[in-house]
């Protein structure tokens, strides 16, 4: 994973203003090493160890998902899912994974090998370092960019160098097809998605996923950019939908069509490079459905994480008395609900994708150029309009 | 052109006149490429070489024979009892009708009657196997579209309807239950009333179906004017089955050519013929065709339910002998298979064994149309096309 680690020491080494809670790593590490070892040493070992949590965050994330996913389409369609390999088959993720992680690695004979085996890897490379902007709690972020969505619409599109890559490299027909409908859905969608993230952003007058969700903390933590401007809720539904193309979920899972394009840019892969895949479409679907929540479901806020952090106070690092940055131990409860208030959030995003994928059918390859061009964009751009008036027009009236 | 020395540049595409004018050919070659044998939407092991400029598919030519298993030649070389089992095995999602097209087929060159009981109960086994056969075209038909869900409600009711299957003769795929004389034993006890419970609940579930599948907007967005067959192309074609009357077609073997008591149960009124009326789009589109088969479904509960109401008590089977010999002559049955009229034409020496068994098979019969479908649709919609002919290999190819 040479890649991702370029990317986030990149990522985490960026001259981009960094708040507290992104260096904590750094400020650790220089604290227990700092006498013993040079700078780059102690950027390195926070990179290192940035990287590893994304990775086990995102690891993590799509084991869950995929066995979520597989006990909601089991319920929608009448059965149980894995029943046998642990609780409710909580094991079943793991079986799968150590399977694939000891499959034969087949690479077809006439495909570029080095292409072949660098695009699984740029896949999760781009959608680990647009990981990195995630917000686990108020205090916890691997980086706190003030460019924070841009950065992980940004990076998140780059996964489609990587598809592309894979379906070229792998010499077959079906997967170049594959590997077009991709890029062609992207391109068609990257544009009602960035037009309709505008519109809370613009409410909101940040970018940072930080601040945006502080923004929404008002009205006992119920003051949602949804509820703060008339223009947000169609622009929520565009950017679900948007966001639905861009993770390449049914209906519009074109790339990897499985009746018409046997699987896409994925049929030559198998083992775990075909699972580096999976995991990039599970970590793409918890980045944007986490993206929603922070900029349309007020993010960390809700009327329980208001009061807890009323009850215990909310700052994870203070200024101790010798002016060095302390940890505030008290302020846990508070960052524990916040967490899991955005966890929640997510995963009811990501429950919605999967009751969508397992109800409707799929939408033809024009049909959904046609939505993305045709529909989708002239209506972000309404939303975007609207809502930058509505804005003008309060600041104007309310000064 | 003549005069003009066109040369061609370095970068493939570009040319130069003698003007010095620089123009592109941006026509791209056509792909080739293998819908098949492996494919997940060929329902089988059928091929079809298409030829496509992007996503639309400009040419295509089905390639049979994947799964031939000389099932014609080996009714020239088995006992007429011991062709039955293989019978199943050319539409294996309407085993019962294979069994009772070649049943009727010998016993209209033997000439024996069949006890009246016997053919009440083989008619409840066509059709709830009609109905198990268009639940297995409309699920997977789902799953073409890319809708996962349906089919497995589909299957839900299949599972019951092959429970029932196995409740009365014991397999659930491969039957061999309608044999020359009759069906092969009585249903056991209870079975009928389970029958009738299978009725009245499918009567409510067909409705989900509908809801969540033929009239969703996406399913009818992919399926309304996909792959139109005209009037006239149907019947040039020879299209039998579902795939005529979803062309406004209104021909169903078992009220126009009726065999056992169909005619019967026609004149009584029991059941409707469904044909297409291009509610959606044009007449004679995918979406017509599911549509004729989830109505189908409805009107085979209707003549089960007849059939239980009028059934008699008495044997289920004539007295044969163990070695069959059939009058010499010929004899061709043409019954309403779930996928079209599948025919058998048997000759008979005198002999034990027929000297020719010759099968008309809807499946083979309706794929041509495919060559004259395909052309001008995208890949998406060429697999909706296939998947509405509703083939099953194991039939097309013998």
């Amino acid at each position: 994973m040479s890649t991702s680690s370029f990317l986030a020491l990149a990522q985490a080494g960026t001259p981009v203003e960094v708040a507290s809670g992104s260096n904590a790593f750094l400020e650790g590490l220089k604290a227990a090493l700092g006498e013993h070892l040079p700078e780059w040493a102690l950027w390195l070992g926070a990179a290192g160890a940035g990287v590893a949590i994304v990775m086990g965050l995102i690891s993590v994330v799509a084991m869950f998902c995929v066995w979520l996913e597989r006990k909601v389409a089991g319920h929608i369609q009448c059965r149980y899912g894995p029943m046998y390999t642990g609780w409710h088959g909580w094991l079943q993720s793991i079986a799968d994974g150590v399977k694939l992680l000891l499959k034969e690695d087949m690479i077809p004979r006439d495909a570029d090998r080095a292409l072949f085996m660098l695009a699984p890897g740029l896949v999760l490379a781009a959608i680990v370092a647009a990981m990195t902007a995630f917000p686990l709690a108020p205090g916890v972020f691997f980086a706190d960019l003030d460019l924070g969505v841009f950065f992980v619409i940004a990076m998140s599109s780059m996964t489609t160098i990587g598809v592309v890559m894979a379906g070229w490299a792998s010499n077959s027909k079906w997967t170049v097809y594959g590997a077009m409908r991709e890029a062609a859905q992207v391109v068609a969608y990257e544009i009602p998605l960035g037009v309709s993230l505008l519109v809370p952003v613009m409410v909101a007058g940040t970018m940072n996923l930080n601040e945006a969700s502080a923004a929404q903390s008002d009205y006992l933590g119920m003051g949602w950019f949804l509820f703060k401007n008339p223009f947000m809720i169609p622009a929520f539904v565009l950017f679900f939908v948007a966001a639905l193309a861009e993770t390449k979920r049914a209906p519009f899972d074109l790339p990897e069509a499985e009746s018409e394009l046997v699987a896409g840019f994925m049929t030559e892969y198998s083992g775990i490079r075909w699972s580096f895949f999976f995991m990039e479409e599970y970590a793409a679907m918890f980045l944007m459905s986490a993206v929603a929540a922070v900029f349309f479901l007020g993010g960390f806020e809700s009327p329980l994480t208001h009061f807890v952090g009323q009850a215990f106070g909310t700052e994870l690092f203070v200024q101790g008395a010798n002016g060095a940055t302390e940890l505030n131990l008290q302020a846990l409860p508070y960052q524990a609900v916040a967490g899991l208030t955005l966890l929640v959030k997510t995963f009811a995003g990501i429950f919605l994708m999967m009751w969508l994928r397992w109800t409707l059918p799929r939408i033809r390859v024009d049909q959904v150029m046609t939505m993305g061009y045709k529909y989708l964009t002239p209506l972000a751009l309404v939303c975007a309009v609207g809502a930058a008036l509505w804005e003008a027009g309060k600041q104007a009236l309310l000064g | 052109m003549s005069n003009e020395t066109s040369k061609t540049m370095p970068s493939t595409r570009l040319r130069q006149t003698s003007a010095g004018e620089v123009t592109v050919d941006i026509r791209t070659p056509d792909l080739e490429i293998n819908f098949g044998p492996q494919h997940p939407a060929t329902h089988g092991v059928m091929r079809v070489l298409m030829r496509t400029d992007g996503e639309l598919v400009t040419g295509a030519q089905p390639h049979l024979g994947y799964l031939h298993r000389c099932a014609e030649k080996i009714g020239e070389n088995v006992e007429w009892l011991q062709y039955l089992p293989y019978t199943d095995r050319y539409d294996y999602l309407a085993s019962m009708n294979n069994n009772l097209g070649y049943s009727l087929a010998v016993e209209a060159l033997l000439g024996i009657e069949i006890p009246r009981r016997a053919t009440l109960i083989r008619i409840i086994c066509a059709e709830l196997n009609r109905i198990g056969s268009h639940l297995v075209a409309f699920g997977t038909y789902g799953l073409d579209i890319g809708a996962f869900t349906p089919f497995l409600y589909c299957f839900r009711e299949r599972e019951w309807m092959m429970a029932l299957f196995e409740k009365i003769c014991g397999a659930r795929l491969t039957y061999s239950y309608i044999r020359i004389g009759g069906v092969f034993n009585d249903a056991p006890p209870g079975w009928f009333e389970e029958v009738a419970r299978f009725c009245d609940v499918f009567d409510e579930k067909w409705k989900e179906y509908v809801d969540l599948l033929l009239v969703n907007q996406i399913y009818v967005k992919r399926t309304a004017k996909v792959g139109v067959i005209s009037r006239e192309m149907a019947l040039d074609f020879g299209l039998t089955g579902t795939m005529l009357r979803g062309s406004g077609i209104d021909w169903d073997l078992r009220r126009d050519m009726p065999y056992m008591c169909y005619g019967e149960i026609w004149r009584d009124g029991a059941f409707k013929i469904p044909v297409a009326r291009g509610e959606m789009g044009e007449l004679g589109d995918c979406w017509d065709r599911s549509w004729v088969r989830v109505m189908e479904m409805i009107e085979s509960i209707k003549i089960v339910r007849w059939c239980l109401d009028h059934m008699v008590d008495g044997p289920v089977i004539g007295e044969l002998p163990k070695t069959l010999k059939v009058p010499a002559g010929e004899a061709y049955v043409g019954i309403e298979n779930p996928r079209g009229e599948l025919g058998h034409y048997v000759v008979s020496d005198g002999g034990k064994v027929s000297i020719r068994t010759r099968v008309r098979g809807p499946s083979f019969c309706n794929l041509a149309v495919l060559e004259d479908t395909l052309p001008g649709a995208l890949v998406g919609d060429a697999v909706a096309i296939i998947g509405s002919t509703d083939i099953v290999v194991g039939e097309t190819d013998r």
